[in-house]
């Protein structure tokens, strides 16, 4: 067999990128190193303004800002909660309905949009359904859900379990029918069956609308647990969660608390949508290119 | 050499696709639109034939049905004397644009037919998948996605996908439309090379005249929606071909004459619809 000559142009050579220990790659990190000096600056920028008053007198309190307490304030106040066992329970619980709210909606969500987009069948006897119930809002849920679930824990469960499930579910079943029918009828021109054709194309081509519902999903999550909690007075059998640490804050009265809460959220929240990327960018390795 | 189980069969003189009297309409029964009017088309064995046609004429369409995505209304299509009744190794598409799976390497969508059917296995595997890496010049990339392909990577990458499954025809629809005019170029000397060295049956289709010069033993030139043969045209320039044949006595015909049909199917799409007379005749000059 004669060996035909490679095409020489427009193959640029491989890239080896010279090798950075992890230490230097954090040391020249410049997009890391803004972000800490714009929280610093921020940071900075709230002291001042919650200052202000203290320095030059009522009559220069900035509005709206000179009632927040200042960041150092604030430091001061989670110093004191940390070593709590309350303050620490409040994350626990509120982890624990996010998670397992977010893990049923994944669980019964992919299938589900999947189901939906490859049957036509399916689609018909359950779209119509699932798109009246879609644009209720998830705190709409609430006194229903109180009044059907037996205690607080599972209606609020249930109620952040729609929160996800929504969401998931339309993300994949756009995912899954805009997969590039070329993908599909490549694969059956080389003996591809239904299942293989759903185990090989459809899943995997989907995985990226999985990944952007999951992160939609764990959003509206802390949002409806952070409200339901605060709605259901959580801490008479629900047992607290960060919600219902900051709604026991304001009723206590204690500004520097009610800001520990809220960080602590967004503390949480970055936790999870990092999660979620993480998990993202290992099981599609071909999205982190470019 | 221990031919791998997919070479065994011998194509010399296979790939014979007669298209009798195809035809092919969209639509509801209320409005049918047709797009195809009993095409007839022989697509002789090792031959290259390219298909040319006014943009929006059924060339897809025809792609479709002969890779058996879509069937004929009436009319039938046959491939070495068998019917075609859906999609088969024995007929690679390679698509406009590329259709290479994003998810996978270059080598996991290589080996994606093979290793799918379970003909090939362990280092058979690797090595037909090394010896057509190599073939069209990616062994570097073999690990890469396709989305760090350049676009000629990626029709390389395409074509050695199509390749392994050894079909019996390959189809081109409008493969390098979409790159730039240096690697379209390119890509054409390197796909003419790869036809030249063993003549798989081969259908092509473009919109490019001189592409289709370039590349064809024959080229059949259709008419606008409904698609029917306007003209078949030998080319017979010698092979192995070089770029400058284009400047020939004998594809400045071809091409003058192909311009003439496909200029004046390419005019009925701005016929106002529903006028029954005759276009009226040109009021810009050059015609």
């Amino acid at each position: 067999m004669t060996d035909i000559a490679q095409p020489s142009t427009h193959a640029a050579a491989p890239v080896t990128p010279r090798r950075r220990s992890a230490l230097q790659k954090l040391v020249q990190n410049q997009s890391l190193w803004r972000g800490i000096l714009a929280i610093i600056v921020f940071l900075i920028l709230w002291e001042i303004g919650a200052r202000w008053d203290e320095w030059f007198g009522r009559e220069w309190m900035i509005p709206g800002v000179g009632l927040i307490p200042p960041p150092t304030d604030v430091a001061a106040a989670w110093v004191e909660v940390l070593p709590k066992p309350g303050y620490w329970e409040s994350w626990y619980s509120s982890f624990k309905r996010v998670l397992s709210g977010f893990l049923m909606a994944m669980l019964l969500g992919i299938p589900f949009g999947l189901m939906l987009a490859v049957n036509k069948y399916f689609r018909d006897v359950f779209l119509p359904p699932f798109e009246i119930l879609r644009p209720i809002p998830p705190l709409a849920w609430v006194p229903a859900s109180l009044i059907f679930w037996p205690t607080n824990e599972m209606s609020i469960a249930f109620i952040t379990f729609l929160g996800a499930f929504f969401t998931i579910v339309i993300n994949v079943l756009g995912g899954a029918r805009n997969i590039d029918v070329r993908y599909l009828r490549a694969a059956q021109s080389m003996g591809a069956s239904q299942w293989d054709l759903f185990s090989k194309i459809i899943l995997p081509g989907t995985l990226p609308s999985i990944f952007t519902g999951a992160a939609v999903g764990m959003g509206i999550t802390w949002e409806v647990v952070l409200a339901a909690e605060m709605i259901s007075g959580g801490g008479t059998q629900g047992g607290g969660g960060l919600g219902f640490f900051i709604w026991n804050s304001y009723m206590g009265g204690s500004l520097e608390q009610i800001v520990v809460g809220m960080i602590s959220v967004g503390i949480a929240g970055y936790l999870c949508s990092t999660a979620i990327r993480m998990i993202g960018d290992w099981y599609m390795p071909w999205k982190r290119l470019h | 050499m221990d031919a791998p189980a997919q070479s065994a069969e011998d194509l010399a003189g296979k790939g014979r696709l007669e298209l009798k009297k195809v035809s092919k309409a969209y639509g509801d029964e209320w409005e049918q639109q047709l797009v195809i009017d009993e095409l007839d088309v022989e697509i002789r064995p090792g031959d290259l034939t390219v298909i040319v046609g006014p943009s929006g004429c059924g060339k897809s369409t025809l792609v479709n049905l002969i890779a058996g995505y879509e069937f004929p209304d009436t009319g039938e299509i046959l491939l070495d004397g068998n019917t075609v009744s859906g999609p088969g190794r024995d007929r690679m598409v390679v698509f406009q644009e590329t259709a290479l799976m994003p998810w996978q390497t270059t080598y996991q969508n290589i080996v994606f037919g093979p290793k799918l059917r379970g003909e090939l296995t362990g280092r058979a595997l690797q090595q037909e998948a090394d010896r057509l890496l190599a073939k069209v010049g990616l062994s570097e990339f073999k690990h890469k996605y396709p989305l760090q392909l350049s676009g000629g990577m990626q029709r390389r990458a395409e074509l050695a996908r199509a390749l392994i499954n050894n079909p019996r025809i390959m189809i081109m629809d409008e493969p390098f439309r979409g790159l730039d005019a240096m690697s379209r170029g390119l890509m054409q000397e390197f796909f003419l090379r790869l036809f030249e060295e063993n003549r798989r049956t081969n259908l092509f289709v473009t919109s490019e005249i001189d592409e289709a010069i370039f590349l064809a033993d024959r080229i059949i030139v259709l008419s606008n929606r409904p698609a029917k043969v306007r003209k078949v045209i030998e080319v017979n320039l010698p092979r192995p071909r070089d770029y400058k044949m284009l400047n020939s006595t004998e594809a400045y015909n071809i091409k003058r004459e192909a311009m003439a049909i496909l200029h004046e199917e390419a005019m009925k799409s701005f016929k106002p619809s529903g006028a029954s007379v005759k276009m009226a005749t040109p009021v810009v000059g050059g015609h």
